[in-house]
């Protein structure tokens, strides 16, 4: 575990119980410094439940989650609905949870293409201006870690695209981990490291690095995209069906998905994962699953 | 000219809406005036167990209050019932045992309605000093978590995550509520404590442009309502607590006119020069 020492957070079969079910389970994660982890998985797959057992907003149920001491987070929630009731400016809001030089907060707001916005009042503001405010203000902060959980909804394709350019740059700037939910199954980040796919449990874990350069995908998205966003092309060999079942590629139907089953990479066919290099690592078991390895990444950096 | 207890009242009441007002921006944020209204019902019970057991009132509401309040925070923390539902059940409950307690003490005799509508007119020099003593002490530790608690009602993850340690301050939140509750009690009353919390806040909304603007011109319009209540009582010899909320009611009513959105806008003009 080349990690093991400086990781800003780490999850080790971290799992959430709540209202009689598991919300996720088995998860191991870890960040650290000036590296980009993207969860993906459908809705109810538990990446908000992920995030924020990192954040230590929920406490594992079982397993532990461990933050260092004193990790400066700058957090990019959801959803945040402000009342009516509550008077709140754009420049009060980057304030929120520290003081922030004036100067400081104009730079960010800069930055996320909002700086008009800071006489606004939140509760005024399109999805799109709410991302890039939300985002401001944890960048302002200059976080040793930023948590976004979908950053970039309701924000359009070309919007998507400096986004992720500027979430790269602060990385590099600053040098903090991140931790990002994506909002898409299948296109991620092109500077993430690491992409752990969740759906109840953790999937299935790669880096979508090559793939953003392959010419198949510069003609799917175009060669801007191809700075910015990376397909994350992957195979289940079951799936969860909405009563909770599961589906397995034999057609046959059980109530839960064995650990025998498998939640790997079926490498007896061919796949389009993002990988360039050897990833034997890909043969475990969910339940067991090894932490990140950040000998795998590549020249994210 | 004007009499000594009319000046006392005065100045009990401007005290207690001086910080009723910021505590009930919080109030009317966080929807939470049920929980004021919960508070206040206990109050009576805290007034039977100052009779039962010959302690000074204010502290036995206090305590009370309290109690209620870690009673709610615990009973919402292992789930079930919805928060207005165990509000209502807290609520009701007190407000009863209080009466039935003071029923069995008879040989108590009170005046009931000087509780439930107050008795401004009444208070005394000590009052005073606990209303001004406990009123400085509430709004310098409101002042003191005013980040986290503020961070914590726009959003409790956001606060969490960024380590503001929410909870905390939301427990604070509620000792520094069930203060307020016990020094206002004999200012309006048990009934009507809630709206000196509320309408005051909601009054200044419409002029504010930010939070802590907010919490200052709540405070303003309190102690307004509390001079136009009590020289209200005074010319037409109504009852001073439910006068003061109505003068707070048409102050209210004010700020929804024409008159209120020309002094906002001017507000917001100068907060832009500035």
């Amino acid at each position: 575990m080349l990690t093991s020492q400086k990781s800003l957070v780490r999850l080790t079969g971290a799992g959430v119980f709540k209202d009689e079910r598991w919300l996720v389970r088995g998860v191991d994660l870890a960040v650290s410094p000036g590296e980009i982890v993207t969860l993906i998985g459908p809705n109810g797959s538990g990446k908000s439940t992920t995030a924020k057992m990192a954040l230590g907003i929920l406490k594992p149920t079982e397993g532990s989650a461990d933050r260092l001491d004193g990790l400066r987070v700058g957090y990019v929630p959801q959803k945040l609905a402000i009342d009516w009731t509550l008077p709140l400016t754009v420049a009060r809001f980057m304030r929120l949870t520290g003081p922030l030089v004036e100067a400081d907060s104009r730079a960010a707001l800069r930055m996320t293409g909002v700086e008009h916005l800071g006489k606004s009042e939140m509760r005024n503001l399109s999805g799109g201006e709410m991302q890039r405010v939300l985002i401001a203000r944890a960048i302002a902060r200059k976080p040793d870690l930023l948590v976004l959980d979908e950053p970039v909804q309701g924000v359009d394709f070309n919007g998507e695209i400096v986004l992720y350019d500027l979430i790269k740059a602060v990385r590099d700037e600053i040098g903090c981990g991140i931790l990002m939910i994506s909002h898409d199954l299948h296109v991620v980040m092109a500077a993430t490291d690491q992409v752990v796919c969740l759906n109840g449990h953790v999937c299935c874990r790669g880096t979508p690095v090559s793939v953003a350069r392959s010419a198949a995908y510069r003609d799917l998205f175009g060669p801007r995209a191809a700075g910015a966003l990376a397909v994350y092309e992957h195979s289940h060999d079951h799936e969860h069906l909405p009563d909770g079942r599961v589906r397995h590629q034999d057609g046959s139907v059980t109530d839960h998905c064995h650990p025998g089953d498998g939640h790997h990479h079926d490498h007896a066919h061919d796949h389009g994962h993002a990988h360039d290099h050897d990833h034997a690592h890909h043969d475990h078991h969910h339940g067991q699953d090894h932490p990140a390895r950040r000998g795998e990444t590549t020249d994210a950096r | 000219m004007l009499d000594d207890f009319f000046l006392r009242a005065i100045l009990a009441g401007v005290g207690v809406a001086l910080v009723a007002g910021p505590l009930g921006c919080f109030i009317v944020w966080r929807r939470m005036a049920y929980f004021g209204d919960t508070l206040s019902h206990a109050a009576l019970l805290g007034v039977a167990l100052a009779f039962l057991l010959e302690i000074n009132i204010t502290l036995a509401v206090f305590a009370v209050c309290t109690i209620i309040s870690l009673l709610l925070l615990a009973l919402q923390k292992r789930g079930g019932l919805s928060s207005d539902a165990l509000l209502g059940l807290l609520a009701h409950s007190s407000l009863a045992l209080g009466l039935v307690c003071l029923a069995f003490m008879t040989w108590v005799r009170m005046d009931l309605m000087g509780f439930l509508f107050g008795d401004i007119l009444s208070v005394s020099r000590l009052d005073i000093g606990l209303i001004y003593g406990g009123g400085a002490a509430v709004l310098g530790v409101l002042a003191m978590i005013w980040q986290p608690l503020f961070a914590a009602t726009v959003s409790a993850d956001l606060a969490e995550a960024e380590g503001l340690k929410p909870a905390r301050a939301n427990l604070i939140f509620m000792v520094l509520m069930a203060t307020v509750i016990a020094i206002a009690m004999k200012i309006v009353g048990v009934l009507l404590i809630t709206a000196l919390l509320i309408i005051p806040a909601a009054t200044a909304r419409r002029l504010a442009t930010g939070p802590e603007q907010m919490a200052v011109l709540a405070a303003i319009a309190g102690a307004v309502a509390v001079l136009a209540g009590l020289f209200g009582s005074l010319e037409f010899d109504t009852p001073s607590g439910p006068s003061i909320v109505v003068a707070a009611m048409l102050l209210f009513g004010v700020s929804l006119t024409p008159v209120a959105t020309g002094i906002g806008s001017l507000m917001r003009r100068m907060g832009k020069d500035a």
